[in-house]
């Protein structure tokens, strides 16, 4: 199979290119592409891209495959390939650091302005804060997110106003947090959002529910916080 | 909450009132744009006569000022979004706000005329 990666060191190369590479697929066998760029590694190691668990869970390898982001590891070469071909580029409206690695800074400073942990400023009770099982399934398809910035960096808010609009992943995360039934800074985390470009900046041009790797539904968690910011400013 | 984002030249408070502003007006636009379709379904053979005496109805009047004022929010609120995605230091550099102003400016021109000239085409028949 024809797989074109692309190349960039920035020690070396002026500018990305395009590297082919002609690989032998065994047959009978659905590969994964995260198989087939270490099938690649073993040809050429100068290439670079991250992985860790190879299952879908730490969220290292997103990057994009014929034009979709999603995680190498859990996607089939079957799945990706088009006419025979793999294309391989790393997410996109990032910087790239090498290759398929991208510098996550601003997707984490997105993340870390909604403050993704829980506020409570009553007085801590001695053992846990207890949740009904009602209040605990409203954070189901919020919690599970993993942080591959596959959604985000297919967002084109996101790509224009990478410093203003939290993008997706942020805003998921900020709704798992507004509908905690412990959390107490809802009117806090709510009065950092309402400005023209944090959660407004969103389309609903809907990418995000499009390649979540995890099947969760980002575009649904803003419409909450909209309709959150709406009764609390009418 | 870490470094709040502002914006200065939208038209609302914030993006909570833009986001209400501008799915309102949208509704506004949608409702006249209907009535009119209505008006010209039921009088198919049109006259100057009719659409004089159309326009003469204080109501119609009122509708069509709330149209068209409709139309000049939803369309800063757009052209606001326009400028602020595309015309930003990530693709133009320094000069991006420079040529960001001076193109809300001529966005706030050409729809304070239309307005005026709307108002002024309303009352001037």
């Amino acid at each position: 199979m024809l797989v074109s990666v692309y190349r960039y060191n920035p020690e070396v190369d002026d500018k990305p290119h395009m590297q082919d590479y002609n690989i032998e697929l065994p047959e009978g066998r659905d590969l994964m592409v995260l198989d087939v760029l270490q099938l690649i590694k073993d040809q050429d190691p100068t290439l670079g891209y991250r992985r860790s668990c190879r299952e879908g869970v730490c969220g290292s390898d997103g990057m994009n495959m014929n034009g979709v982001n999603g995680l190498a590891c859990i996607t089939p070469v079957s799945a990706a390939a088009k006419n025979g071909k793999l294309i391989l580029r790393p997410l996109p409206g990032l910087p790239v650091v090498r290759d398929l690695v991208v510098d996550m800074t601003m997707f984490y400073q997105q993340f870390e302005k909604v403050e993704p942990y829980l506020l409570n400023n009553t007085p801590a009770p001695a053992i846990e804060r207890l949740q009904s099982p009602e209040d605990r399934a409203k954070l189901d398809g919020l919690y599970e997110c993993i942080l591959c910035a596959c959604c985000t960096t297919s967002c084109p808010s996101f790509w224009w106003n990478p410093d203003k609009f939290i993008g997706p992943a942020g805003l998921l995360q900020a709704y798992r947090f507004l509908a905690d039934s412990r959390d107490t800074a809802t009117e806090e985390r709510l009065a950092g959002l309402e400005d023209p470009f944090s959660v407004f900046r969103c389309r609903g041009i809907m990418n995000c529910v499009a390649v979540c790797p995890k099947g969760l539904n980002p575009t649904k968690a803003i419409g909450h916080i909209r309709q959150m910011l709406l009764q609390r400013g009418s | 909450m870490v470094s709040r984002v502002s914006g200065a030249t939208n038209l609302g408070r914030n993006g909570l009132h833009d986001w209400v502003l501008q799915r309102f007006s949208a509704i506004v636009l949608a409702i006249y744009t209907l009535g009119l379709l209505g008006w010209f379904a039921v009088n198919p053979d049109f006259s100057y006569g009719a659409w004089r005496g159309l326009f003469d109805a204080t109501w119609m009047k009122i509708a069509t000022l709330a149209a068209i004022i409709a139309l000049c929010a939803h369309a800063w609120i757009g052209m606001w979004t326009i400028a602020t995605d595309y015309l930003t230091s990530l693709a133009l550099g320094k000069a991006a706000t420079f040529v960001r102003l001076l193109f809300q400016a001529g966005c706030v021109i050409l729809i304070f005329t239309y307005l005026v000239w709307g108002v002024q085409i309303l009352w001037g028949l």
